[in-house]
């Protein structure tokens, strides 16, 4: 189930490695043409499944794919440009919100709503970013989380109920398959989502890659050679906090639809920490990473219910620890690291 | 105006159970440099230990006593066991691993001694102090048994030789290592003493809130809000802290209407971010200043 | 609705029964065969809710106990119950995986509002029954618009009523305080007392809110004294019920004290918080508190205790939550034993709306439970009673709280 495996070759070339260019077309030590390979293979599986699986698999792996773009949202802020964030489930709160308050009450489309979403989850992102410029890392982690653990009291706030249901929440209708695609809603939800995180997928590459992007590396690895640079701190700093909220929002925005239902109790400070997890499971500074981690968010705690139910949570806990003690740099160090080794054997 | 005195003795209460969990907090944040978001969860778990050994006969002070060598022992062998291969690891994987002993703490909790309330027994006495019913006796012992872990961490930190090199094994590893402080030993030291304070304050907060596996989990954020308004390098910051917390939350649920009742912790979080905005290390906290 | 009709391997092998037995029209929907009823449920085992996993286990262990008898009609119950840790989203996923992949016949005890509203669309539009919801939400009756779903329990805005009532015959001039959980069972039962109050609602001087996230309510307690409310009516759950009676008798403060059904075990409330702090603490009752003493001879509390011993060991015995699992189990298994072998949806549902006069053992004796098509709440039933320092005393009739629907 990977989908866009040579995306990690870009994200790879920051890697020292990529100086030791040797005869083969090599990206951070793995050749190109299997990276090319596995993204080819990883997309003809994922427009097949959907015709191969149950819906309710269809269902899980939508969820998987928009937890993924919420992790690599946070991957831009966190892996990309080190500012810390326990906090992301307010941002998708707050594009789910949108989307399920739109549709009720101004009769718009599920398409209409999203890119207002991203919009104003932008926007959020943006405004939280400046006080956060003053905060360093552990403390800026508090503050996040802080605005994590507030958010489902505000979503239920009184004042508000008639617009957000209060603690009740809101149904959301789910789109049908247009232009009488042979498609049931899961399936069309699965493409839609499909599309959408490989849309941002390939932007979050490019903004990597582009000048900007090397700007916000620059930024985290050492701040005080980025300003002497000339680089303005605070504005590329809130810009991807900006972006990193809109990412949120747009997982937010189709988990609305996905689930139908937005409710305060969705949005917990769980949610939030879950993201984080995802984000070192599946590998900080990563594209591809992001995808694992939406894996593991989605798929470790019913592994850890089959279990034991009674200790499920403890279960999670030691799975988690030794995901950290055997895959220091993620599943996606980890897969990289094989591959790599593959790679040196053959020559 | 009777209506705020009250409050303000009420916060002032409350502000003790966050004021001793911040005293943890900022001990952590002494010895390694972090927030142990697992923090509560294990001081939940050593006032179990506390109540399984008075459910089994020994009488309270021994119980206290015992529970904070285990615990203390306890802290030792976490730091050694999870977080010593973990040293070089970002602090994001740092992060992870609190998350997971987080939800190890609360599950076995929950698998053994089960979700229902429990009440922990309080040495001070549960009736209320000068007849006024504005303050329990307990309330008050816990106030003073804050203000003694102040003062002896304070003598600590200050007096002791164990106290100085774990405090310059915190700002700077290398050079205290330079002058034959065992780096490794005394943050493990500062995890049992966090776990230890972590237990007394578990043993003071049981009574008032009960005893059950989530019962940590909103007095860790207002710990972590008064230790942060306090500021993290500072106990008696910390302990200020906690009581401001605690008043000033009651004062907004009881005189700002609707949105203070409603949004009592949104309010003490946002006191959080205000002042780390103003004064990012906290109203009583040293400036550390970083070389380039 | 398709009805898929099984011929079993046991069917085939015993051809005897086939033959000689008279053509029972044995109908199946899927997760039902001659040999087996598959039964969902979704139950926070993990998170902030997970008090509530208790009743999960408790009804996994009642569906051995029957197993270990023989099963309901020869069938064995599988009971497959799923964490959703009190995230609707994830009792979303759980419900389809029940339904969807892992094929039940009916979800069964889904808990809490937030994760029943978020399937509620869902199960009805699947047309799989969501049976005996654990929510006292009022909405969870409305057969004509959710005909598949059914709630169990007293539902909030009746028991608020049963309060006003029994505060407008006794105490007609009381100044009213009022403690609670600002969520959807806190809102609808203080509905309900309004709703019972009617034109009396400024009787009510003061309400207050209290958030699960906060340490304690100390604070709250002290608001309402200070508005001088003499009737204090304290919907919470058990751990702030226990807070509050403790902290109202630290006070000295002598209100005539009302606390909400959901809060009114002996073990786990009234005991944490001192029997002599919660004497004279009224409240209703539908089943048998497992910690008081009365019924300690009861017939239905030893068998309760006997299936406690031997199905459940680890199980509190203090925690009123295994009681309401097994009456839950209990009432399903009534509701199979009257389907028959007529295990399809419609008849499952329709069989749920005809419980007629059913006494479950551990209900209070008069409190029983009656349902019809167009009367989705099976309890209705709550009796008044009155803490006397050692266990509660019933008093006055058993009422029913009504709401209209």
């Amino acid at each position: 189930m990977t989908i866009d495996r040579t995306i990690a070759s870009d994200d790879a070339a920051n890697t020292p490695v990529a100086g030791s260019a040797t005869k083969a077309r090599m990206v951070g030590g793995i050749p190109v043409a299997w990276q090319r390979t596995a993204f080819f293979i990883a997309v003809v599986i994922a427009i097949a499944l959907p015709f191969l699986v149950k819906n309710f698999t269809i269902f899980q792996l939508t969820t998987v794919m928009i937890y993924a773009i919420a992790i690599l949202g946070l991957n831009l802020l966190t892996g990309y440009n080190g500012q810390f964030s326990l906090g992301h489930s307010t941002f998708i709160a707050i594009g789910a919100y949108t989307t399920a308050i739109l549709m009720e009450f101004a009769g718009l489309s599920f398409y209409g709503t999203l890119p207002i979403a991203a919009t104003i989850c932008f926007a959020f992102g943006f405004l939280f970013g400046l006080p956060a410029l003053r905060l360093e890392s552990i403390y800026l982690a508090l503050a996040t989380f802080a605005l994590a653990v507030a958010t489902p009291q505000v979503l239920k706030l009184s004042p508000f109920e008639h617009w957000t249901g209060g603690v009740q929440g809101l149904l959301v209708f789910k789109p049908e398959a247009p232009f009488g695609l042979p498609l049931n809603s899961d399936q069309w939800m699965y493409f839609v989502t499909l599309a959408i995180g490989l849309g941002l997928a390939v932007c979050a590459v490019n903004l990597v890659n582009s000048r900007s992007g090397r700007a916000i590396k620059a930024i985290r690895d050492n701040p005080i050679a980025a300003r002497a640079m000339g680089i303005n701190i605070s504005l590329y700093k809130t810009t991807t906090f900006g972006i990193s909220a809109a990412y949120a929002g747009i997982a937010g925005s189709l988990s609305a639809v996905v689930v139908q239902f937005v409710a305060p109790d969705s949005f917990t400070f769980v949610l939030a920490i879950g993201l984080f997890v995802g984000l070192v499971v599946g590998g900080v500074g990563s594209i591809t990473g992001a995808l694992f981690g939406g894996l593991f968010l989605v798929f470790v705690p019913n592994i850890a219910e089959e279990v034991s139910k009674g200790l499920a949570g403890a279960v999670y806990g030691v799975i988690l620890l030794l995901v950290i003690y055997l895959m220091p740099a993620g599943a996606v160090g980890l897969i990289r690291t094989a591959a790599m080794k593959l790679a040196t054997r053959r020559r | 105006m009777d209506l705020f005195i009250h409050q303000v003795l009420a916060g002032l209460a409350t502000g003790g159970i966050y004021a001793c969990m911040a005293l943890a907090i900022v001990m952590i944040y002494q010895a390694i440099h972090h927030l142990n978001f697992a923090q509560g969860e294990m001081a939940m778990f050593s006032t179990f230990i506390a109540w399984q050994l008075i459910e089994w006969g020994v009488p309270y002070w021994g119980a206290f006593f015992l529970t904070i060598v285990v615990s203390f022992i306890g802290g030792v062998v976490i730091e050694r066991t999870v977080f010593k291969p973990l040293h070089n690891a970002p602090i994001l994987a740092h992060i992870v691993a609190f998350i997971a002993l987080f939800a190890i703490f609360n599950s076995v909790a929950g698998f053994i001694w089960d979700f229902t309330i429990k009440s922990f027994p309080t040495p001070f006495g549960q009736e209320s102090l000068f007849g006024s019913g504005l303050m329990g006796a307990h309330d008050a012992g816990m106030i003073g048994v804050t203000l003694v872990l102040l003062v002896l961490l304070f003598l600590f930190f200050r007096n002791t030789r164990v106290g100085l090199s774990m405090r310059a094994a915190a700002s700077n590893p290398d050079s205290a290592r330079l002058v034959g402080v065992r780096v490794g030993w005394m943050i493990a030291l500062g995890w049992g003493m966090a776990a230890a304070i972590g237990a007394v304050a578990g043993m003071m907060i049981a009574p008032v809130v009960f005893l059950e596996p989530n019962m940590m989990l909103a007095i860790l954020i207002y710990g972590f809000a008064g230790a942060v308004v306090g500021g993290l390098t500072s106990p008696g910051g910390a302990v200020i802290g906690g009581f401001a917390v605690g008043i000033i939350e009651n004062l907004a649920g009881t005189f700002i209407p609707v949105v203070g009742s409603e949004l009592k912790l949104a309010i003490a979080l946002a006191l959080i971010v205000t002042v780390l905005m103003f004064k990012p290390t906290g109203l009583f906290g040293a400036r550390i200043v970083t070389r380039v | 609705m398709s009805i898929r009709s099984y011929v079993s391997l046991s069917a085939l092998v015993l051809g005897m029964a086939f033959a000689t037995g008279p053509a029972s029209a044995q109908q199946y929907d899927t997760g039902a065969t001659d040999t087996s009823i598959k039964i969902g449920n979704i139950n926070p085992y993990s998170g902030p809710a997970s008090a509530y996993g208790t009743i999960g286990k408790t009804i996994a262990a009642y569906f051995d106990k029957i197993n270990a008898e023989g099963g309901i009609n020869g069938r064995t119950i599988e009971f497959i119950s799923y964490d959703d840790g009190y995230s609707p989203p994830k009792a979303v996923e759980q419900a389809r995986k029940l339904v969807e992949s892992d094929e039940v016949l009916l979800i069964f005890q889904s808990l809490g509002t937030p994760s029943n509203s978020a399937i509620h669309k869902y199960m009805n539009v699947k047309k799989v029954p969501q049976l005996f919801v654990a929510t006292g939400a009022t909405k969870w009756g409305d057969p004509q618009n959710f005909p598949w779903t059914m709630g169990w329990q007293p539902n909030y805005q009746s028991e608020g009523r049963i309060y006003a009532n029994y505060i407008l015959t006794n105490h007609p001039d009381a100044k009213i305080g009022v403690l609670y959980q600002n969520d959807d069972y806190g809102k609808d039962l203080l509905q309900g007392l309004k709703d019972g109050l009617g034109d009396k609602t400024s009787m009510i001087v003061s309400e207050v809110p209290y958030e699960t996230s906060d340490p304690t309510i100390d604070s709250q307690i002290i608001k309402l004294k200070d508005s001088d409310a003499d009737v204090l009516v304290n919907i919470a759950t058990p751990k702030f019920a226990a807070q509050a009676i403790r902290k109202v008798a630290e006070l000295d403060w002598k209100p005539v004290h009302i606390v909400n059904n959901v809060s009114q075990s002996v073990g786990g409330v009234l005991r944490p918080a001192g029997l002599e702090n919660a004497n004279g603490v009224l409240s209703t009752g539908y089943l048998k508190d497992p910690t008081d003493p009365q019924w300690k001879d009861d017939a239905a509390y030893k068998e309760w205790e006997a299936f406690m011993d031997e199905h459940y060991p680890d199980g509190d015995k203090s925690s009123s939550f295994t009681v309401y699992g097994l009456a839950v189990a209990q009432t399903l298994e009534q509701v199979l034993n009257q389907a028959g072998d007529n295990l399809t949806r419609e008849n499952i549902m329709k069989q749920a709306a005809s419980l007629d006069n059913l006494q479950l053992g551990m209900a209070l004796p008069g409190v029983i439970i009656n349902t019809s098509e167009n009367d989705f709440f099976p309890f209705e039933q709550m009796q008044m009673m009155k803490f006397n320092g050692e266990r509660w005393e019933m008093f006055g009739p058993v009422i029913s709280g009504e709401v209209g629907g």
